[in-house]
C-alpha cells in the first residue's frame, strides 16, 4: 500500500513537536529504566481514553516518514480499532501502511504480540489501560511508588501463592506479571501470558503507553523478562488440543469461534497475518478453503 | 558495666548490648512526649515499658522501631554483619531500604490490633509466609510447609492455612501475627500492649505462648503494656513512664515488690486484685 | 540449734577463704512511703553476714522484726537503702544491689535460688512444669527436667493427678509443696528459703527437712526462716538475729 493524500490543517502524525520532543523524552527515560514507569504529560487525543490513546501517543511521537506501520487488535489487522488508528495515522503522516509483520518498522497492538519473531530495527508500541502490575493489590499509588522504588514485591508474590492455594495454580492468564531486567515489576499490558515468552531478549524495542494512566514504560531490545512462578509451580503457557482450521498451525494462539446459529465452534490462529503467511506457504486447515 | 563488682569481671565478658538508647526523644509542638530516655537492652532480654496513657511508651516504642523519627537522642543497634558477628550503627545512618529490610528480616513487631499487623484478605499461610517470600523464597510447597509448622507452634491448627484471618478469633489472629513476625527468626520483637483487648482467658493462654517463645528462641523484646501483671510475667526489667520521662528502671520484680519512686508506688498499689 | 549463737558480724574473711558464699556488709533498709506524707519506715540496718557452703542460717526474731524483708534484699527483690550483697561466682564477687539485671537474672538462674512464702501462680502452666524450668533454664533436656520434677513431687506426696494441672486451685498446703519443689530442684549454691515448712503436715515437714539436708550436703548455702522448732533443731546451725538491727535502722531512716 502507497502513502495516501494526508489532510489538511494537521501537523506529521497529530501532535505538535513540542509534544512529541516530550513523550521522547519519557520514551528515552523508559528505555534508560527498563520496565520502570515513567510519567508522562498525556494529551487529548480524537480517541476515548480506553481506546489506546497512550500507544497512538508513542506511535505519534516515534513515526517518521519513511517508517512502515502496522496496526493490530487482538491479533487482526481488520477489526474497527485497528482499521481506525491505521487510517488516522494514514492521513495525519501520509506514511506507509502494511498488515504484514515482515514488512512493518513500527507495529501498534491492542493485547497481542504477533506469532512472527521480530527482528532487529523493528518497534512494538503496546496499548495498555493500567501500568501498574500492583494495582489491585494495593491501590495507593504512593505506596506502589515506594514499593518498585525498593523493590519490595512480596504483595504479588502473596497474591500468586493466594492463586495456588485456592484455585491450584496461578490464575491470571493474561496481563500476567513480569520482572524485567531482574528489577522492576512489570505489567505487559492485557496479552495472554501465551505472549510474554515473545517479551524475553526480543531483537526489537518494545514500548508501553498508558494514556489515561499517563505512564510510558518500556524494554529495550535483549532484555531478560521472566514471568513471576513458584519453583514448584514453573510458568506455562496455553495450548489448544485443536489446530487452527484455517492453517492447521498447533502453536500460535487460537481464537475460538462461533459461526453459525446452530452455536458450530472454529478454532483459527489470532494473528490473521501469520494463518495468511502459513496459507501462502501451502498449509491447509480442516477447513479447506482459503 | 556493674558498678559492684569490685574485682575481675564475675561474668564472662557479655556480648554488647542488642539496642542501645540515648537521650531519646520526641516532640509534637510544645510538648515532649518522650524525653531523654536512655537504656541499653542485651540479648535475650525482655523489658516492659508500663505507664498510663499518655506516659509516653507507645512514642517510645515507635522511636525505637524506627517508625517515627526522634527530636532528639539516638538509638543503636547491633546489625549483624557478613563475618558473623555484629556491628552496633546508629538507626538514623541507614537508607530506608535497609531499615525495611532490617523491620522485615531481625526484628518483628507485635500491634496491639491484630487487624493492624495482618493482611485480613489473605490467607493464614500467606500472612505468614508473606516476609519469606519477599526476601525471595519461591518454593510454593515449602513456603506451605514453613506456615503450618509456624501454626502449630502458636498453636493454631495448621489444616487452617488457607483460612483468612477474619475467621479467626481475636486471640487465633494475635497468635497469627506473632508467626508472622517470628518466622524470619528476629532477635527483637516489639509489641505494643499484645494481649489488650482480648478475654482474660485468651489473654493468659497468649501469655503463656509469649512467654515460651521467649524462652525458646531467646528473643529480646520491648513491650509496651499498662498491666503490671503482663510485665511480671513476660519481662526480665521494666521501666516506668510518667509523662513522658522514666521515672523508674530495674529489675521487675524488684520495681513492683519495692517501688522506690512515688509515682510507682501508686501504680502498683491501684491494681485492683479480684 | 547444734551450737550457741555465733554473733556473724565483724568476722576476719580470710581472702582465700573458699567455703565463703555469701557476703554481706552493712546492709540497711528503711521503707519510705510517699503517699502516707513520705513516712519512713526504718527495718535494719548495719547488717553483715558470712555465709558458708553448707551452713544453715536462720533469721531469728519476733514477727514483724523484718527477717523476710532482709531475705528479699538478699535476693535482690527488695532495694537495699545502703550495703552490698556479694555473692561468690566463677571468677570472684557479683554485688547483688549494684549489678545490673541481666546479672542478677544470670546469678539467680545459676546460683542463688529463693522459695518465698506464696507460690506466685502462672495461669495454665501444669505443676510439673512450673518445677521443671529452674532445670530447662539450666539447659536441661525437656524431657529429662520433666521426669525429674515428678520425681521430686511424688517424694513430696503430691498426687500424680495434679501433676498436670495449674496450681491456681491446689490448697495451700499443696501450693507449698510446688513452690518447694520448684526452688529445690535445681542444685544451687546458695539457697533462701522463707517458711518452706508452711502449711505442711508432718510427714511433708520431714521430706522438706531431707532435701535441705541434702542440699547442705552437697555444700548449699542456706539462708532459711523457720518458725517450727522441730525444723530449726534439724538444719541449722547458727542463728542471726535482725531485730537486734533495728535501732541502728532508725539512725539510718534520717538518710533514706
Amino acid at each position: 500500500m502507497s502513502a495516501a493524500p494526508t489532510a489538511e490543517g494537521y501537523t506529521f502524525a497529530f501532535l505538535d513537536e513540542q509534544t512529541k520532543r516530550h513523550v521522547r523524552r519519557a520514551i528515552l527515560k523508559a528505555v534508560a529504566i527498563p520496565g520502570h514507569q515513567v510519567p508522562f504529560g498525556s494529551r487529548e487525543m480524537p480517541l476515548p481514553y480506553g481506546w489506546g490513546t497512550g500507544g497512538i501517543q508513542v506511535t505519534a511521537a516515534i513515526i517518521g516518514r519513511e517508517d512502515v506501520l502496522k496496526v493490530i487488535d487482538q491479533g487482526s489487522d481488520d477489526t474497527v480499532n485497528a482499521v481506525n488508528i491505521r487510517r488516522f495515522f494514514a492521513r495525519t503522516t501520509g506514511v506507509a501502511t502494511t498488515t504484514r509483520t515482515a514488512d512493518a518498522t513500527l507495529i501498534q497492538t491492542r493485547h497481542r504480540i504477533p506469532e512472527r519473531p521480530l527482528r532487529d530495527g523493528q518497534i512494538m508500541v503496546f496499548q495498555v489501560p493500567q501500568p501498574e502490575p500492583l494495582f489491585r493489590l494495593e491501590p495507593r499509588r504512593a505506596e506502589t511508588a515506594r514499593l518498585h522504588a525498593l523493590a519490595d514485591y512480596g504483595l504479588m508474590s502473596v497474591r500468586l501463592y493466594e492463586d495456588i492455594a485456592h484455585l491450584g495454580a496461578i490464575a491470571a492468564t493474561y496481563d500476567y506479571p513480569v520482572r524485567v531486567d531482574g528489577r522492576y515489576l512489570m505489567s505487559p499490558s492485557p496479552i495472554p501470558k501465551f505472549d510474554n515468552p515473545k517479551l524475553h531478549r526480543s531483537p526489537a524495542l518494545q514500548l508501553f503507553g498508558a494514556g489515561r494512566e499517563k505512564r510510558i514504560h518500556a524494554i529495550p531490545p535483549y532484555t531478560t523478562v521472566e514471568s513471576l512462578a513458584f519453583e514448584d509451580h514453573p510458568f506455562e503457557v496455553q495450548r489448544w488440543p485443536q489446530a487452527c482450521a484455517l492453517c492447521a498451525a498447533t502453536d500460535s494462539f487460537l481464537d475460538e469461534l462461533i459461526v453459525d446459529d446452530a452455536g458450530t465452534r472454529r478454532h483459527v490462529c489470532s494473528d490473521s497475518d501469520h494463518c495468511r503467511e502459513r496459507r501462502e506457504a501451502g498449509h491447509v486447515g480442516s477447513d479447506g478453503s482459503a | 558495666m556493674s558498678a559492684g563488682t569490685h574485682s575481675p569481671p564475675s561474668l564472662p565478658p557479655s556480648p554488647p548490648p542488642l539496642l542501645s538508647a540515648r537521650g531519646l526523644g520526641k516532640r509534637y509542638g510544645a510538648r515532649w512526649a518522650c524525653r531523654d530516655v536512655g537504656f541499653d537492652l542485651w540479648p535475650g532480654e525482655v523489658l516492659a515499658v508500663v505507664g498510663e496513657s499518655g506516659s509516653g511508651k507507645t512514642t517510645l516504642l515507635n522511636l525505637l522501631a524506627q517508625r517515627v523519627p526522634p527530636d532528639a537522642g539516638t538509638v543503636r543497634y547491633a546489625l549483624r554483619d557478613d563475618a558473623g558477628g555484629t556491628a552496633a550503627v546508629d538507626l538514623a545512618t541507614l537508607s530506608e531500604q535497609r531499615r525495611r529490610t532490617l523491620a522485615r528480616t531481625d526484628w518483628g513487631f507485635v500491634e496491639q490490633h491484630a487487624r493492624d499487623g495482618l493482611r485480613m484478605t489473605v490467607s493464614a499461610g500467606a500472612n505468614v509466609a508473606e516476609r519469606l517470600m519477599a526476601l525471595g523464597a519461591s518454593h510454593y510447597g515449602r513456603l506451605r510447609a514453613t506456615a503450618c509448622d509456624w501454626m502449630s507452634r502458636v498453636e493454631l491448627d495448621p489444616g487452617r492455612v488457607d483460612d483468612t484471618p477474619e475467621r479467626f478469633s481475636g486471640g487465633m489472629q494475635q497468635r497469627l501475627q506473632i508467626a508472622r513476625n517470628l518466622v524470619t527468626g528476629p532477635r527483637l520483637v516489639f509489641m505494643d500492649e499484645p494481649t489488650s483487648g482480648l478475654d482474660v482467658s485468651v489473654q493468659a493462654r497468649l501469655l503463656d505462648l509469649l512467654r515460651s517463645l521467649v524462652d525458646d528462641l531467646g528473643l529480646s523484646c520491648v513491650i509496651v503494656t499498662h498491666d503490671l501483671a503482663v510485665a511480671r510475667l513476660l519481662a526480665q526489667r521494666m521501666l516506668v513512664m510518667k509523662d513522658g520521662a522514666v521515672v523508674e528502671q530495674g529489675l521487675t520484680d524488684r520495681v513492683l515488690d519495692d517501688p522506690q519512686h512515688p509515682y510507682t508506688q501508686l501504680l502498683v498499689t491501684s491494681v485492683l486484685q479480684p | 540449734m547444734r551450737s550457741a549463737p555465733d554473733p556473724a558480724s565483724a568476722e576476719t574473711v580470710r581472702p582465700d577463704d573458699d567455703a565463703l558464699r555469701l557476703r554481706v556488709r552493712g546492709l540497711a533498709k528503711t521503707f519510705v512511703l510517699h503517699h502516707r506524707g513520705g513516712v519512713a519506715l526504718p527495718v535494719f540496718a548495719g547488717v553483715d553476714l558470712d555465709l558458708r557452703a553448707g551452713e544453715c542460717v536462720a533469721l531469728a526474731g519476733p514477727s514483724g522484726s523484718g527477717k523476710s524483708t532482709l531475705m528479699r534484699c538478699l535476693y535482690g527483690n527488695y532495694a537495699p537503702s545502703a550495703g552490698t550483697v556479694r555473692l561468690r561466682v566463677d571468677a570472684g564477687w557479683l554485688d547483688l544491689v549494684a549489678a545490673p539485671p541481666r546479672e542478677v537474672v544470670e546469678a539467680r538462674r545459676t546460683r542463688l535460688g529463693y522459695v518465698s512464702q506464696f507460690l506466685r501462680v502462672i495461669p495454665r502452666v501444669p505443676a510439673e512444669s512450673l518445677v521443671a524450668e529452674p532445670l530447662r533454664r539450666l539447659g536441661c533436656d525437656g524431657a529429662e527436667a520433666l521426669d525429674r520434677a515428678r520425681g521430686l513431687l511424688a517424694r513430696l506426696n503430691l498426687g500424680e493427678a495434679l501433676w498436670r494441672l495449674p496450681p491456681a486451685t491446689f490448697s495451700g498446703g499443696e501450693q507449698q509443696r510446688v513452690n518447694v519443689a520448684r526452688g529445690l530442684i535445681a542444685p544451687r549454691e546458695v539457697l533462701l528459703l522463707d517458711e518452706p515448712t508452711a502449711s505442711l503436715d508432718a510427714a511433708n515437714r520431714d521430706v522438706v527437712v531431707a532435701l535441705i539436708r541434702e542440699a547442705l550436703a552437697r555444700g548449699t548455702a542456706v539462708v532459711g526462716i523457720f518458725h517450727d522448732e522441730a525444723v530449726r533443731a534439724a538444719l541449722v546451725t547458727r542463728a542471726f538475729e535482725v531485730a537486734s538491727h533495728r535501732a541502728a535502722a532508725r539512725g539510718h531512716g534520717a538518710q533514706a
